[in-house]
């Protein structure tokens, strides 16, 4: 997987100190997940954290700690894939909810103000406009998907700014699955769209 | 888990560098040996800014005391694992506390995978020499923090230490958006760069 799309500086400093949002932080870990290269700009950011927090003025300790032995086996955690933790099984096995014309997607459960949603989208479907309330990532997972900005594939995240006007539109040939996630709940923008938002609660 | 408590520990000032410097040598020892001297050590090293840390963050006394005490026990556990990486302990220790404050003390996450133990991939070769350079690392670090105009440094300690998302760092400090990302992506830029020709 060539990745040439990543997080933005200041996103993996908010991941890496743990103050992004939660829906972000999902879509960031399963990036991150996947990239060396912000793999290796996270543990920059957690030197800054641990330069950080022996700055912090210490708090006084009421109690010794004495451990017992190590617990054996304590090491070895297995890790599920961020993704396949999130959507519960493999992306093969999403149900899709039919939102519009070539489009479908799934929300995922989290809790917090923020929205985190699976969109599937037909060749050629443009990937519904989102008012950008605080800050969104998507994380393409299957196919493709084009912008003004480039071309995302599998594995690409586009975080952008809020300034940014994006219109993405799933690659003709193969379409594209991707993982949004808004720091805000997420609210289409056009007549359709709301009608859609009416129909299915988003 | 727990075994007993005793006298409390001292933890007061900053640990000189020449003390952070053992650090790696005191793990060694609870990782080959379950030496539990050595264990104290680190715990009165790192034990009392954990604390701190966790009632920046919003924790109680009380709370901030355990989840200090469960920092420092995934050291204890996970010392031998760690091992391997003669690499920077601090930061560990760090990502152990950041993700035992997301489990407990931010609701809101529906989930957030970080795991502590990435560092292995980093240096899994460390030499002698390595425990020199991450010295070194630690310390230009420091020194590039430091170095921050309070405005950058601001954001910087809001996020990792109060645990401010970036919109309500904006609502904080009444400023765009935009304008606390750039703040941190320059602070950001300033420690990459200090630490160019050493990764
Ligand atoms: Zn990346």
């Amino acid at each position: 997987m060539t990745i040439t799309h990543h997080l933005d500086d200041a996103t993996l400093m908010s991941f890496a100190a743990g103050s992004l949002p939660g829906t972000l932080a999902a879509v960031a870990a399963a990036h991150v997940s996947m990239c060396s290269r912000c793999r290796a700009e996270v543990a920059v950011h957690e030197r800054m954290g641990a330069a950080l927090l022996s700055e912090i003025a210490p708090q006084k300790l009421e109690a010794q700690l004495q451990p017992s032995a190590p617990s054996a086996g304590s090491g070895d955690v297995r890790q599920l894939q961020p993704i396949e933790r999130m959507i519960g099984g493999q992306l093969e096995g999403v149900r899709w909810r039919w939102i519009g014309p070539g489009l479908w997607h799934r929300p995922l459960a989290c809790t917090g103000g923020g929205a985190l949603q699976l969109i599937k989208a037909a060749p050629g479907a443009s990937v519904p406009d989102h008012t950008h309330g605080g800050s969104e990532l998507t994380l393409v997972l299957r196919g493709a998907l084009v912008d003004e900005t480039g071309t995302y594939k599998p594995g690409d995240v586009a975080d952008l700014d809020e300034s940014v006007q994006h219109t993405p539109v799933a690659d003709s040939g193969v379409g594209c699955i991707c993982l949004i996630a808004n720091e805000q709940p997420t609210q289409f923008r056009g007549a359709l769209a709301r009608l859609m938002q009416h129909w299915h609660g988003l | 888990m727990v075994g007993l408590f005793f006298a409390p520990g001292t933890g007061g000032q900053q640990p000189p560098s020449a003390y952070r410097g053992i650090m790696a040598d005191l793990l060694r020892r609870v990782a080959d040996q379950a030496d539990p001297a050595a264990f104290r050590e680190l715990y009165e090293a790192f034990g009392p800014r954990v604390k701190a840390y966790m009632m920046r963050m919003g924790a109680d006394p009380g709370t901030a005391e355990d989840l200090a005490q469960e920092t420092l026990l995934a050291v204890w556990n996970k010392a031998a694992l760690y091992a391997a990486d003669k690499g920077s302990m601090t930061t560990w220790v760090f990502t152990i506390a950041r993700n035992l404050r997301i489990d407990r003390l931010r609701r809101e996450v529906p989930w957030q995978e970080l795991p502590e133990d990435r560092l292995a991939e980093a240096s899994a070769e460390a030499l002698p020499d390595e425990q020199l350079a991450e010295k070194e690392r630690q310390e230009r670090v420091r020194l590039a923090l430091s170095e921050l105009p309070d405005d950058q440094r601001e954001v910087v300690v809001l996020a990792y230490i109060e645990g401010l998302s970036q919109s309500a760092i904006a609502a904080r400090l009444g400023l765009p958006l935009g304008t606390v990302k750039s703040r941190m992506r320059i602070a950001y830029q300033k420690v990459r760069t200090a630490l160019e020709g050493m990764q």
